[in-house]
């Protein structure tokens, strides 16, 4: 058994196919920044406690530095860079502008892209669920209620309840 | 992380025959990888260094990642599912809110959907000592020390410890399961056997660095839930932790009733976040059949199910703590199954 030996994978990333030789410690994320060229993912914590590399792989939102590369061959990643259409703005990136979702920007793409699974998902159906099923995503300038903003127009929730400053408790829900 | 050889077989028994050869199974990575970067298996200790990493991803097709009825008004939770797909799923939600509650408050929406329901089982503590290979620890280096008894604790067991462990089981999805009775269903190249979840999960002892009863060789395949129509109504999973989301438990509670008015036909009650396993005291909860459901029955159970327990400074708190969530959990049960957010609100 060799841990040096490249293994050969094929990836759809952003809609392009692209082929590499990876050796198994290769992280997708370190792929997607190192080899295929792709920056706009970050790197935070690389333990998967931050979401700043946070991507789509086959349209679910993942944390590629806890993946390996290799274990992706012939999987379809979606990264911020894939969002957009040409020089249209992907509605959340829009939004992240419109409602001034960001300081520093370094969390941004795994937020949106993180927002962009979580409405796939289909289960924020009011702002405390969005708040919650954003909680893999840290944002340390504390733009926390436009980055919920943002992700509640997208959704066209009603942003009004953002303001009630009403608490909510995670896991079963007391009423 | 160092370099090691990874492979990708096909078919289950390729895995199989990798498992006996030494090889760990790599299926979410979540936490594997997590301890990898750490260098947690690069540790002297023989065993752990994860040479060749087998990914079992590949073999989902032989039903692994299915969520199915296995007869008789159970469900049967294929081990490469994922933890999302398993809490959203509709017979789970329906026949086990008590299970997609629990899930749903553990980790991060992109964990979930990474982190299968077989490598839930087989996450390693978190205690701070165990994760830095620079100071001692018993369960990654066996007979190094323990500095957790005298140093960070704050989240650490009161039940069950040893001299030489008094590390947590992270999980919230084993609570619920442990009080749902749930059996673990293992294959490995010479057979396959069924272990009760009370067996899975061991205490630490004289060895801490054994997380569960599962042998070198044996693969999860899936994990079974028994009929638990009785306690669909009166649910609950309650979660104590340091902010409202994305952290560990410092106590919670999974609690499942069955209740004929006001009187408790059935208990069920499990504790994470006080042990090295879920924790469940069975005497406790015959103790309450036939009672009324009442805050002093409740509290009476709360007593038995704390019985020797202890506090190692710093989680001094958690004595009392446990009490009053076994009770909070207990009375929001009797009111009706608490769902989880985006469930039935």
């Amino acid at each position: 058994m060799d841990p040096h030996q490249q293994h050969p994978i094929r990836l759809r990333i952003n809609g392009q196919d692209r082929e590499f030789d990876v050796e198994s410690w290769v992280t997708l994320l370190d792929l997607l920044r190192e080899r295929a060229g792709l920056t706009g993912t970050k790197k935070g914590c690389d333990h998967g406690q931050c979401g700043a590399c946070t991507v789509l792989i086959d349209g679910r939102r993942v944390n590629s530095c806890l993946t390996l590369a290799a274990m992706q061959d012939g999987h379809e990643v979606t990264t911020v860079e894939g969002l957009a259409k040409g020089e249209e703005l992907h509605p959340l990136q829009q939004a992240f502008i419109d409602c001034d979702a960001f300081q520093c920007g370094y969390c941004t793409p795994g937020q949106i892209c993180s927002a962009a699974g979580l409405i796939a998902e289909g289960q924020a159906k009011t702002i405390a669920d969005v708040r919650e099923l954003m909680s893999g995503n840290v944002c340390r300038c504390g733009a926390y209620p436009q980055i919920v903003r943002a992700v509640a127009s997208v959704l066209e929730l009603d942003a009004g309840a953002l303001d009630e400053g009403k608490p909510f408790t995670t896991g079963s829900v007391l009423v | 992380m160092k370099p090691f050889a990874l492979t990708r077989p096909q078919d289950i028994d390729g895995v199989l025959a990798s498992l006996a050869g030494g090889a760990r199974p790599i299926a979410g990575g979540t936490n594997l990888l997590d301890l990898m970067k750490e260098g947690v298996y690069d540790t002297p200790s023989g065993g752990m260094a994860p040479l060749h990493l087998v990914d079992i991803n590949l073999i989902a097709q032989a039903g692994l990642d299915r969520i199915e009825e296995s007869g008789k008004g159970g469900l049967r939770l294929g081990a490469l599912a994922r933890n999302a797909d398993t809490a959203y799923h509709p017979l789970v939600r329906d026949r086990y809110p008590l299970l997609s509650s629990a899930i749903l408050a553990g980790a991060s929406p992109q964990l979930r959907n990474m982190a299968t329901n077989g490598g839930n089982l087989l996450q390693r503590t978190r205690c701070v000592y165990f994760y830095d290979v620079g100071v001692p620890c018993n369960k990654r280096e066996p007979g190094t020390g323990c500095p957790a008894k005298h140093g960070v604790n704050r989240q650490h067991a009161i039940l069950g410890t040893s001299e030489q462990c008094i590390a947590t089981h992270p999980s919230d999805m084993c609570v619920a399961l442990r009080a749902l009775d749930a059996v673990v269903h293992v294959r490995s190249s010479s057979g396959e056997r069924d272990i009760p979840f009370a067996e899975f999960h061991r205490l630490p002892g004289e060895r801490p660095d054994l997380d569960s009863t599962l042998q070198p060789g044996e693969l999860i395949v899936h994990i079974e839930l028994p009929d638990a129509a009785r306690f669909v109504e009166h649910s609950a999973y309650i979660k104590v932790r340091e902010r409202l989301s994305y952290a560990f438990a410092l106590v919670s509670v999974a609690v499942a009733l069955d209740l004929d008015g006001d009187t408790i036909r059935a208990a069920r009650i499990a504790l994470g976040g006080v042990a090295h396993k879920p924790w469940r005291v069975e005497e406790a909860e015959r103790e309450l059949e036939g009672k009324t459901a009442s805050e002093a029955a409740f509290s009476l159970a709360a007593e038995r199910i704390l019985q020797g327990a202890r506090g190692w400074g710093q989680n001094d708190f958690k004595l009392t703590l446990a009490k009053n969530a076994i009770v909070q959990a207990l009375q929001t049960a009797v009111r009706g199954t608490a769902y989880a957010r985006g469930e039935k609100e």
